[in-house]
């Protein structure tokens, strides 16, 4: 996904020359290209996610579409009341990037862990927030993005994720991308957790449940529509997110689900529990044990469906 | 109490300087065995742990838990191979389990988590809160009527952070005279020269106008280093800091200087290689475990 975001920027900056790269020490040649071209409107801003968040501010204030870029704890929690005062309360269109979601730096430990900025970021009035699924869906993000009038966030995962579109997705504010279609389960799947989801699709399938697929990369706001057909259609629909089961995608349908209780389908949510990680280990190690792994969830909605049946 | 050195601890320069070629080694095979990046920010500041842990510090391996003891905190966490080489070097535990850094499970992660193994005083890897919590520390210790100095090594790339500067306009404003800061200022961060990134230069400068007591040393002198910690530790009425002129992948010709290292790990071969070059060819090295991920 991050080579995905470096090359739609550099796409993106020939075509606007509004569009301002500012990055935090991260990245290393990752925008080489881009620097080449459009050296003018690059700012490496250091180890200093606050003053990087508050200068972009002021330079969407003054008319540019400036695009921040670091890794995601550092992105969003360490410069929070930045994005909070000078983007959100004042409205002003910053394209905020954050690379690593979830587990994706895995073995960096608890610093560079990120499953609470879904929750961080969906929790601030004008934020809107972008989970994209693979790196096609990076590039169709990042293009909706810098067409918004205010902040969005986009959540990245790592690089060399396996793509599951041919290309760039249509995607639109607000509406969920079918992925793939199926009539007894909907798998509600947020951002990088994708390609794990289209194997738990490849399970149930195997056990003849047909099962529905949708990317939901706009956390906020939400498809309401698609929930409530959802909801209204299935007889089990599951959220799926590399990110804690509080405050996060998961956490945002059953607020929705709370307010419109209508349809019989059971949701299931799958997602990080109530603790950091303190064991050492890489990315599927502790997908395991967050029990965010295709077999074990396939095995849970299978369950689930048995128990209803 | 926590009076004396420690049994390990020597201020024989020579000694010094090959544990501290030794330890060098050690997190070399680390970097290789478990694939990580960050050698050459951990090769820079080995020479400053050496000092600290063999010479400096009031601490003792058997009670690394003694409510006396100074506090060492590697605010740049990102290097953490060199500290756990050489807390193992120091007694801290066996050498032996350097084999399992970064393994599934193990008390060796890739950055530290709380306590994860003796003598490591603080979960580190964002860059920017170790020298606040050892001020935090150090001031707890006055109130408490302790006499521990507190220690936090940072890097030059971390000091663009704003806390770090909250907290030294606050030590300064305390008078906060047992908190020492080492900056590893290897010129160095992950995406370029710091002085082409951010003006750091004048440093020292920056640090006296903050009201630091400030010192610079080669980073590399082993003697200078030890001197200059000694003095930092006497020095009353102001909290002190040391910027250590250092060279990132400090100790291994084809690394040093080469901002590769901040990502690649060595193969076997550039380990063997490196062996030779830092005397150490007859050297035994960690065996057993899993080379891992
Ligand atoms: C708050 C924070 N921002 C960003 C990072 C990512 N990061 C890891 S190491 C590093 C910079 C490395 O340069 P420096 O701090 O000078 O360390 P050294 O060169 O000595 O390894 C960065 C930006 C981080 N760990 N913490």
């Amino acid at each position: 996904m991050r080579n995905a975001f470096a090359q739609e920027i550099t796409h993106l900056a020939w075509a606007n020359d509004r569009v301002v790269l500012l990055m935090g020490d991260i990245g290393n040649r990752l925008f080489d290209e881009y620097k080449e071209a459009f050296g003018e409107r690059f700012f490496n801003c250091g180890v200093g996610e606050a003053n990087m968040v508050s200068v972009a501010a002021g330079i969407a204030a003054s008319g540019f579409r400036p695009v921040c870029y670091t890794i995601t704890p550092f992105m969003t929690a360490r410069c929070y009341e930045q994005t909070r005062i000078d983007v959100c309360y004042h409205n002003v269109p910053v394209v905020i990037v954050g690379t690593g979601a979830g587990l994706s730096y895995a073995s960096l430990g608890a610093t560079h862990h990120s499953f609470d900025d879904i929750a961080l970021m969906r929790v601030l009035p004008e934020m809107r927030v972008f989970c994209p699924g693979d790196a096609m869906e990076v590039r169709a993000c990042l293009r909706l993005a810098l067409e918004q009038e205010g902040p969005v966030y986009i959540r990245l995962g790592k690089k060399n994720e396996p793509v599951v579109h041919e290309s760039p997705p249509e995607l639109e504010v607000g509406q969920f991308f079918r992925v793939a279609e199926g009539e007894n389960v909907c798998l509600l799947s947020c951002g990088n957790m994708l390609p794990e989801v289209m194997q738990v699709r490849e399970r149930l399938q195997g056990e003849d449940i047909s099962t529905e697929v949708m990317s939901c990369f706009s956390v906020k706001p939400l498809d309401e529509d698609c929930l409530a057909r959802a909801f209204g259609r299935f007889d089990v629909v599951a959220t799926i997110e590399e990110h804690s089961k509080i405050g996060g995608f998961g956490a945002a349908v059953a607020e929705w689900r709370a307010d419109h209780p209508a349809g019989g389908a059971q949701l299931l949510r799958f997602g990080i529990g109530d603790a950091f990680f303190h064991q050492a280990g890489g990315q599927a190690y502790l997908r395991r044990l967050a029990g965010l792994d295709a077999p074990s969830m396939a095995g849970q909605i299978l369950s689930k469906l048995a128990a209803r049946a | 109490m926590v009076t004396g050195r420690t049994l390990n601890q020597t201020t024989d320069i020579e000694t010094l300087e090959r544990v501290a070629a030794e330890t060098r080694l050690r997190v070399l095979e680390m970097s290789s065995r478990a694939k990580t990046a960050h050698l050459g920010g951990a090769l820079s500041c080995i020479d400053i742990l050496t000092a600290l842990y063999g010479a400096v510090l009031r601490i003792d391996p058997e009670h690394p838990e003694n409510s006396d003891r100074d506090r060492c905190i590697l605010s740049k966490g990102h290097a953490i191979s060199a500290m756990y080489a050489c807390l193992a070097k120091w007694g801290f535990f066996p050498e032996a389990e350097l084999v399992h850094y970064n393994a599934e499970n193990s008390r060796l992660p890739e950055q530290p988590s709380p306590g994860c193994a003796p003598g490591i005083e603080w979960a580190t890897g964002s860059l920017g809160h170790g020298l606040s919590v050892a001020l935090g520390m150090a001031l707890a210790g006055r109130m408490a009527g302790r006499s521990y100095n507190c220690y936090a090594v940072m890097s030059d790339g971390e000091c663009e952070e704003g806390s770090i500067w909250e907290a030294a306009m606050m030590a300064a404003q305390r008078k906060v005279d047992r908190l020492v800061a080492i900056v590893d200022y290897n010129k160095l961060q992950a995406t370029g020269r710091v002085n082409e990134i951010m003006a750091m230069d004048p440093l020292p400068d920056k640090w006296r106008a903050f009201g630091w007591h400030c010192q610079e040393v080669d980073g590399h002198d082993m003697g200078a280093l030890v001197a200059a910690l000694e003095r930092a530790r006497a020095f009353g009425e102001q909290p002190s800091v040391i910027v250590a002129h250092t060279v990132k992948g400090k100790g291994v010709s084809f690394m040093e200087d080469d901002n590769n290292w901040h990502y690649r790990s060595p193969t076997e071969e550039e380990v063997k290689t490196a062996r030779i070059e830092l005397g150490l060819a007859d050297a035994s090295l960690l065996s057993g475990g899993s080379s891992q991920q």
